[in-house]
């Protein structure tokens, strides 16, 4: 009997320490939910979910405070994929999110800009190079197409320019769909 | 006799060879119009360097490579750039690319041209020239040789493909029988570049006359081997080939050079061949044009020639209905026949419905695996097939569907007629576009994780000085105070306080106004 009990005692022990070793070894810094889910929205940082950006919006599906279907830059396609990773059934878009639009970026009117640097303060991934009474460009290449740049511009210089179809993003179409349109 | 090995699978179409190799190579005359697009090669589109205006002479660089994926691009012949400006080009999607319009004025004048003596040249400076002489891929894929011989890996095999062995096309069997010298030449630059021991030639053995013309040539080279392999499509393809000729297999994602192997055309050989001994960079290629034509033949033709001159040179026939470009395995159908001859261009094939039919209407997949039979790359395309079209791409890349060569064997074979390579060229340019979009999203996560510490920071720094100006203003009242009540047994006298406080008082109202209003 008192063995029995010394075992267990020693036992409970042993393990509570190396569970207590574990616990701050192998400690997790934040939710790691949220960056697995980060890493699927689009990274546009545009804030149509209503959140101030893509990782915020991450958190309130984590903490699930938010529904999976209210991220138009990341389209149809990217409510599949989270509806698959969290294991929730898709739901399409709807209510006050707005409808997905093509891809594309800002574009300043060089010649209308006055220099104001409201657009670059605006910017989530400073795309804008500029200086205060200077003129202010985009830089294609670093543009999510967020649109969070249009509003404060005092002059409506800036607009949004879809990305076109070239030879080098051109993509192989649906072949069913092919054979569909020329049937 | 060596011995060859087999790659897995492969089928025999009809051939339709012969038409086109009875006549030799003829000079295309010079067009009216060259339309020379800026982008010809895998990689990024060359910068335009001439404008519009300019007199450029024949073989004069008009457009320079940007970044290491690259290749040059060169006037075809001497005349003024008429234009510059978005053309539709040969490819897939009719889309329209960067070209140089070039009006010839009939001198067809060279520029000034420099051989390079490659024995005594490092073969940094070799794979430069070839990569200012726009040596490409000639096979097909235009992909940049001076990359292809660029490797950090031991190579001690240099394989040439002399396969060829898509039906109808025979550029390269008409260029080794009448140009064998060239290609051994520019085999023995190759080699010496790649610092390779052995070259192996491979070709079908349903082309005699090439091996017989390479093999007297070979016979007064050191360690290169002309090598008749069983006329088996895909063979030209080159792992197939690596397969067949040495029994090394590429591993998946992997490149030749990683087993110590490296592949090239013939043609592009012949090409590496006069860029080096003569300084000629890529102003012209042989093309086969076959199909529904009167006289199909074999004609060397200026880049940038229209396709619909070539046609007119074969006498096409009026039943003709539309052009393919490559073979009848993985060619592409061209959006129209004013499109321009590019380096990629092996083969014009006028077709006909009665040639090409309509393919009936396909039926579902009664997975009978007849496509995995016959698949040389040892895939499962009825598995692929059916990823695709669900569009579970992930899926489709897990089961290898970037080894897939796209050599339509499967679609050849398939009893339900599905056009299955359609369906992975689909998956796979869906898949790319993915992997694209995931890139941009992680610069863009980097960049606005980047911007939030940036504005972070701009706080905390504000918020530091403001702190510090507070402590400054109190300090300078504890200072004030002291000097009034200042102990007699302090170092400094009043006065001296007194005046330390007031240049205190005087410093932070300084730092006030340069600080911005909260």
């Amino acid at each position: 009997m008192l063995n029995a009990l010394l075992v267990m005692a020693a036992l409970a022990i042993v393990l509570g320490a190396i569970l207590g070793f574990a616990a701050i070894k192998f400690h997790v810094e934040g939710n790691p939910l949220v960056e697995q889910i980060n890493a699927i929205l689009p990274q546009t940082q545009c804030g149509q979910c209503s959140f101030p950006g893509c990782k915020p919006y991450a958190t309130a599906i984590a903490a699930g405070e938010a529904d999976i279907n209210r991220c138009p830059p990341g389209g149809d396609e990217g409510i599949h994929k989270l509806a698959d990773f969290l294991g929730v059934e898709y739901k399409p878009f709807g209510g006050e999110t707005n409808a997905p639009k093509p891809k594309g970026y800002a574009f300043i009117d060089e010649n209308t800009c006055i220099g104001c640097t409201l657009c670059i303060q605006a910017c989530p991934v400073d795309a804008i190079a500029g200086a205060a009474k200077q003129m202010h460009t985009i830089i294609t290449a670093e543009c999510t197409g967020c649109e969070l740049c249009l509003a404060p511009c005092p002059v409506d210089c800036i607009s949004m320019v879809t990305i076109e179809e070239k030879t080098t993003n051109w993509k192989w179409k649906y072949p069913l769909d092919v054979m569909k349109a020329s049937a | 006799m060596r011995t060859l090995y087999q790659f897995h699978g492969g089928i025999h179409p009809p051939t339709h060879k012969s038409q086109s190799t009875a006549v030799p190579i003829r000079q295309l005359a010079i067009p009216d119009k060259l339309v020379i697009p800026f982008h010809q090669h895998a990689g990024n589109r060359a910068k335009p360097v001439v404008q519009v205006g300019d007199y450029v002479l024949k073989g004069q660089l008009i457009g320079m490579p940007q970044d290491t994926m690259s290749s040059a691009i060169h006037a075809s012949t001497s005349g003024t750039i008429s234009e510059i400006d978005m053309e539709v080009v040969a490819h897939p999607s009719g889309l329209a690319d960067l070209c140089a319009t070039l009006i010839p004025d009939g001198k067809d004048e060279w520029i000034v041209r420099t051989p390079i003596a490659y024995q005594h040249s490092a073969p940094a400076d070799l794979r430069n020239a070839l990569r200012m002489a726009g040596v490409v891929g000639l096979g097909g894929a235009a992909f940049p040789s001076d990359l292809k011989l660029n490797t950090k890996h031991k190579v001690t095999k240099l394989i040439l493909n002399g396969a060829e062995c898509e039906p109808y096309i025979t550029c390269d069997d008409m260029l080794m029988r009448e140009r064998a010298s060239e290609v051994i030449g520019g085999a023995e630059i190759m080699r010496q570049i790649l610092g390779a021991e052995e070259i192996l030639i491979g070709i079908e053995d349903n082309k005699p006359e090439a091996i017989k013309a390479l093999q007297l040539i070979a016979a007064n080279a050191r360690n290169i081997e002309v090598v008749a392999i069983p006329t088996l499509y895909p063979s030209g393809s080159a792992k197939q080939l690596i397969k067949v000729l040495t029994n090394l297999e590429v591993p998946s994602g992997k490149l030749p050079t990683d087993i110590g192997v490296q592949c090239f055309n013939v043609a592009t050989a012949a090409s590496a061949w006069r860029a080096v001994q003569f300084g000629e960079p890529v102003v012209s290629r042989i093309v086969t044009i076959t199909g529904e034509v009167g006289r199909a033949q074999n004609v060397e033709v200026l880049i940038g020639t229209p396709v619909s001159m070539l046609l007119k040179h074969a006498a096409v026939l009026p039943q003709s209905r539309q052009t393919i470009m490559g073979g009848p395995m993985m060619g592409i159908r061209l959006p129209n026949n004013e499109v321009s001859v590019v380096k990629a261009t092996n083969c014009v094939i006028a077709a006909s419905d009665k040639l090409f039919p309509n393919p009936p209407p396909i039926m579902p997949c009664i997975r009978c695996a007849r496509c995995v039979e016959v698949c040389p790359a040892d895939l499962q395309p009825q598995d692929l097939y059916w990823f695709a079209k669900s569009k579970n791409l992930e899926k489709a890349e897990k089961f290898s569907l970037f080894d897939c060569i796209e050599c339509g064997a499967c679609s050849y074979v398939c009893p339900s007629n599905i056009p299955l390579v359609q369906f992975y060229r689909f998956a796979k340019s869906e898949l790319r576009a993915t992997a694209r979009d995931k890139q941009n999203s992680e610069i863009a996560r980097e960049r606005h994780e980047f911007h939030e510490l940036r504005l972070e920071r701009e706080k905390q720094e504000k918020a530091d000085k403001l702190a510090a100006r507070e402590k400054a203003a109190a300090a300078a009242k504890v200072a004030t105070a002291a000097a009034s009540t200042a102990p007699a047994d302090s170092e400094l006298t009043p006065e001296q306080i007194a005046k330390l406080a007031e240049m205190e008082a005087r410093r932070l109202s300084a730092l006030a106004t340069d600080l911005p209003k909260e």
